[in-house]
């Protein structure tokens, strides 16, 4: 199988990844750990004139945590790196875990997180935790940078805020030292398999009292979505399993899944239903977590 | 990165792998894929092509001590890179304790899956001596295999491992 002819670029600096995007417009794109892009050239769906690496740009790569700001994540950092990452298992297990918890280990050692957000596929597994978690992207064109909320950074399957000579820097995670979060990845199989549903959550308790809560779902809308109705059922009340149920039974009422080879919208929503009320008492009780789940038949 | 361009305007590049220890200089163009350097240019074909979309693992080698899909890795990317393929886990004309337990344990049908096998299990053992079963299946689980149904391939790493294997 082979892929149309292209040309390579592999600049030295980020300004100059701008200037070539710019240079060659919409017959140019980014290439970072390749395993969407190489496929869909494979498959014929894409066809694009010059890629634009970004492997010598050793100061994408890599999580720190800076004072004040939090922990920051950069593109090229793949998925194993967030799985071995120290600063991650300590602060958000819940990263690593989602990150264990995606496509097989090769998959893994050169997939990053920057190609994973980009590529805005709605099942998409690191977008909902970062979501949950208030993650901010930072982004840089010919102009400079600019910022973006990850929840606005999705404007369709496929369709991002970024304009077509921007690249994404860096994702930062702000601080939260109070806050627990969860994701729950539901699957068809334990391993290689993509989401039917996703579920991430995280909550800020004071005492018994909900402080706070984030929900955003994967594969069950156009986008990764906030589910702000069943936040809005958590706030400001006290802690209890029924209202648990109540939040599941919001985020379900609020999400707009398809039916597909993965499953019945149907089966979807109830699933949200479930995996919610799960994911919120994780993110209660446990600190931070991950959990991958499979279907009956996947077992 | 040295760039050649021929009368028909086809860029080649010039790049340098280290495979098995052996350091090669190769031309290839800008979408020329890792595997097919390995198999067509270095004769390496132990190295094998199944889905040749990232799915399956037969074409996995080991790139600075980690296993990848050799099938959606430009030869590009991986310039100046260190590559194990299968033909270098052999030392000397001597199998690799896992190349041993796989015979031992017939952890292989049609083979077709067995280098990639070998190589995600020689990565993990390599930064984990003694994986637990668990370790070792999610070691493996990007590299599908059609016949043998794993059982036996996760009771050969568990031998190289030194752990003990039920028999039968
Ligand atoms: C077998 C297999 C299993 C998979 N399993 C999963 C899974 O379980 N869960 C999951 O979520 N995904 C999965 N994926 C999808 C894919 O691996 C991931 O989405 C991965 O994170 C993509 O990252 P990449 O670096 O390889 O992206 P690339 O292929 O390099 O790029 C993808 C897109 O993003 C753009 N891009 C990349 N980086 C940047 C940047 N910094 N700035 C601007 N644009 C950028 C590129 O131009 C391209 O359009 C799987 C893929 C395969 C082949
Ligand atoms: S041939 Fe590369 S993963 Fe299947
Ligand atoms: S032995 Fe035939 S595919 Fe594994």
């Amino acid at each position: 199988m082979y892929t149309p002819d292209f040309d390579y670029y592999a600049p030295q600096t980020v300004q100059e990844v701008c200037s070539l995007l710019t240079q060659f417009g919409s017959k140019a794109k980014i290439l970072s750990g390749g395993t969407d892009l190489m496929v869909k050239l494979k498959h014929g769906t894409i066809d694009y004139e010059v890629l634009i690496s970004l492997k010598e740009l050793n100061e994408l790569k890599g999580i720190t945590y800076q004072e004040g700001k939090g922990v920051v994540v950069g593109a090229r950092t793949t998925h194993n790196d967030l799985v071995n990452s120290d600063i991650l298992n300590e602060k958000y297990l819940s990263i690593s875990e989602a990150a264990h918890h995606m496509a097989g280990n090769q998959i893994r050692n050169i997939g990053t997180i920057g190609g994973n957000i980009v590529n805005a596929v709605p099942s998409a597994d690191l977008p909902p935790i970062f979501i949950a978690l208030g993650a901010i992207v930072t982004i840089l064109g010919p102009e400079g940078e600019r910022t973006v909320p990850l929840e606005d950074f999705f404007t369709g399957p496929g369709k991002t805020v970024l304009a077509q000579n921007e690249i994404v820097t860096y994702i930062t995670i702000p601080d939260q030292p109070t806050t627990g979060s969860n994701y729950i990845k539901f699957g068809l199989r334990r391993s290689g398999a993509l989401a039917v549903v996703g579920v991430a959550s995280s909550v800020t308790m004071e005492g018994n009292i909900i402080k706070d809560a984030r929900i955003a779902l994967g594969a069950v809308a156009p986008v990764p979505m906030r589910a702000k109705n069943a936040e809005a059922a958590l706030i400001g009340k006290e802690y209890t399993d029924e209202l648990l149920e109540q939040a599941g039974v919001a985020a379900s009422q609020e999400c707009s899944p398809i039916s597909d080879i993965r499953g019945s919208a149907e089966y979807r929503r109830d699933m949200v239903r479930v995996f919610t009320k799960r994911s919120l008492k994780a993110s209660i009780t446990k600190g931070h977590s991950g959990e991958h789940l499979e279907t009956e038949h996947g077992k | 990165m040295q760039a050649i361009v021929d009368k028909e305007g086809i860029k080649r590049y010039l790049i340098s792998l280290t495979v098995n220890g052996d350091t090669y200089t190769v031309v290839v163009k800008a979408n020329t894929m890792l595997v097919n350097v390995l198999r067509e240019e270095l004769n390496l074909t132990g190295t094998k092509k199944g889905c040749e979309t990232g799915d399956c693992g037969s074409c996995t080698v080991i790139m600075d001590g980690k296993p990848v899909n050799s099938c959606i890795i430009l030869a590009l990317e991986a310039d100046g890179k260190e590559i194990t393929t299968i033909e270098g886990v052999a030392q000397n004309g001597v199998l690799d304790k896992l190349q041993e337990s796989f015979l031992n344990q017939t952890a292989v049908q049609c083979g077709y899956c067995t280098p990639g096998m070998i190589l995600s299990a020689k990565a993990l053992l390599t930064r984990n001596p003694n994986p637990t079963e668990h370790e070792i299946r999610e070691a493996i689980a990007g590299n599908l295999c059609r016949c043998t149904g794993y059982v036996n391939i996760v009771k050969a790493i568990k031998e190289a491992a030194g752990q003990p294997v039920d028999e039968h």
